[in-house]
């Protein structure tokens, strides 16, 4: 079932820098949301506020409802178990095969026979086109390949919301193509509430239902790629076209 | 930079450190005591960490008690004191060279391998993605590791005592000339049970120290390839450092003794 996630007010520094200022962010549930953004505008740190990988200065992370700051370590076990994260690296797990790797949250959580799993890592790899690689291991795949297992890892549970960090940063553009068609079907099927984190205009338009732009640690605009396409604002419009506005720097 | 701050600063660096790895070791305690522990990870790790150290600290081992015994073994026999060869040499070994020295090799070849797949796992994210899969990387990571080296540094101290008491009967009766029954009684009367139980005990406690330095050391790692080497470099030092303040402390107080038998 698609995940309701609200940000409300949030902040967050590192040191002395505020990488968040006050963010302000409903996510659609069951759609694409990509935010956007020039490097170091926040937009991971979002992800990894989701995940509670990092917890905000101010302000609240509200899924289905529930703030997460009250969440005990349990509770966040619970929470991250309806998740799937697709990190920039992959960061499959080298010391074991892909098919490992795609079920390892069944073995580690579910009582489930290890043939079972076998299955359903087999299942979630076909889903991403690598049937019967399961064996192969992390260092044999190139870059769009561990991508894609990082994607079957991530929706092996059926989650509730799959968070992208940067899915097609690096790749060459026919892979970029398979991924972004990759997370349009993974969304359609499993009804999960996606938010992908990138600044690949490709990606951007032929991924997002609503497009989230950061800059600065602000919302500087939200809406449909039409909407913003056609924004007053000239950083956004310039940033969509790939074009540097004035003052941008 | 003023005098005071010179001063205060690595101090206070030196209790925050002390004060981390404390909350460290007790938050993977918790884990243990709450029975949450990873089988299939300790025991891979058991073999790891056991199995593939057993040559190298055989060797050492070895090698020391036929050293000892051969700087020794003459001047024993010059003063007369031939019927205490094995036991002085069984004593050492049992109390502090096997414990100390596979603790040493732990140090070396452990901690550093543990430091370095740890710190590769979070600068790939790959601790991150641990997380996001709901799994508690100290139950999947540190706690086989800690139990894992806190079992197989006794076992692997047990066995250099014996490769080393061994080495030094070698050296005695082949090429000193030492009776193998002199040798023997020697040792079976100058060592007792609670000599090799209390050296266990400290090779368990040295195991504890190279797990939860590598694992610390690991875990933190920052910057890609230059900070795993550096904290795989630190987490040797921080280990060797660690066992050899400790054993003298450990020494003191669990042979309080030393030298009255």
């Amino acid at each position: 079932m698609s995940m309701q996630v609200q940000l409300v007010g949030v902040e967050k520094r590192f040191g002395p820098k505020r990488v968040l200022e006050g963010v302000d962010i409903a996510f659609a549930p069951g759609k694409i949301t990509v935010v956007i953004g020039p490097s170091g505008c926040g937009k991971s740190t979002i992800l990894r506020l989701l995940l509670g990988l990092q917890r905000p200065d101010a302000g609240r992370v509200l899924v289905d409802g529930q703030d997460l700051a009250i969440f005990k370590e349990p509770d966040w076990m619970a929470y991250r178990e309806r998740i799937g994260m697709v990190f920039q690296s992959g960061a499959l797990f080298d010391s074991m095969p892909i098919g490992r790797n795609v079920g390892f949250a069944l073995q580690e959580h579910t009582k489930l026979p290890r043939e079972e799993i076998d299955r359903i890592a087999e299942d979630k790899l076909r889903l991403v086109g690598l049937a019967g690689q399961a064996q192969l291991r992390p260092s044999e795949l190139s870059g769009g390949m561990q991508k894609r297992v990082a994607i079957a890892r991530a929706i092996a549970r059926d989650p509730g919301m799959v968070l992208y960090d940067e899915p097609t940063t690096g790749l060459d553009p026919i892979t970029s193509t398979v991924i972004e068609d990759l997370i349009v079907s993974v969304a359609k099927q499993t009804g999960a509430t996606s938010i992908v984190v990138t600044h690949q205009l490709s990606t951007i338009f032929r991924t997002a239902d609503r497009i989230v732009m950061l800059l600065a640690g602000v919302v500087l605009g939200e809406g449909t790629p039409d909407e913003l396409k056609a924004s007053p604002d000239p950083r956004i419009r310039g940033f969509l076209s790939g074009t540097v506005p004035d003052g941008w720097a | 930079m003023n005098l005071f701050e010179s001063v205060g600063e690595p101090v206070l660096g030196f209790f925050e450190a002390i004060g981390e790895y404390t909350l460290f070791t007790l938050r993977t305690s918790k884990l243990l005591l709450r029975g949450r522990i990873h089988w299939r990870n300790t025991l891979a790790q058991m073999a790891f960490i056991g199995v593939d150290s057993l040559p190298i600290a055989l060797l050492t081992a070895l090698s020391v008690g036929m050293v000892f015994t051969l700087e020794t073994a003459n001047e024993f026999i010059r003063y007369g004191a031939t019927s205490v060869i094995g036991g002085a040499a069984a004593l050492t070994i049992v109390r502090e060279l096997g414990p100390t020295l596979t603790g040493v090799v732990f140090a070396g070849r452990v901690s550093a391998a543990i430091a370095a797949e740890l710190g590769t796992m979070k600068v790939t994210e790959q601790i991150d993605a641990l997380v996001s899969l709901a799994a508690d990387p100290l139950r999947f990571l540190v706690l086989p590791r800690v139990l894992a080296c806190v079992t197989m540094l006794p076992l692997l101290a047990f066995l250099s005592d014996a490769a080393g008491i061994a080495g030094g009967y070698g050296i005695a009766v082949y090429l000193k000339g030492v009776s193998p029954l002199v040798y023997a009684e020697s040792v079976r009367s100058l060592i007792g049970p609670d000599d090799v139980a209390k050296g266990l005990l400290k090779a368990a406690i040295f195991g504890l120290v190279v797990a939860i330095v590598g694992s610390h050391k690991g875990m933190n790692a920052r910057g890609g390839a230059e900070g795993v080497g550096a904290a795989t470099t630190s987490a040797v030092v921080v280990s060797l450092i660690t066992i050899f303040i400790s054993n003298y402390f450990l020494s003191s107080v669990l042979f309080p003794g030393a030298g009255a038998h």
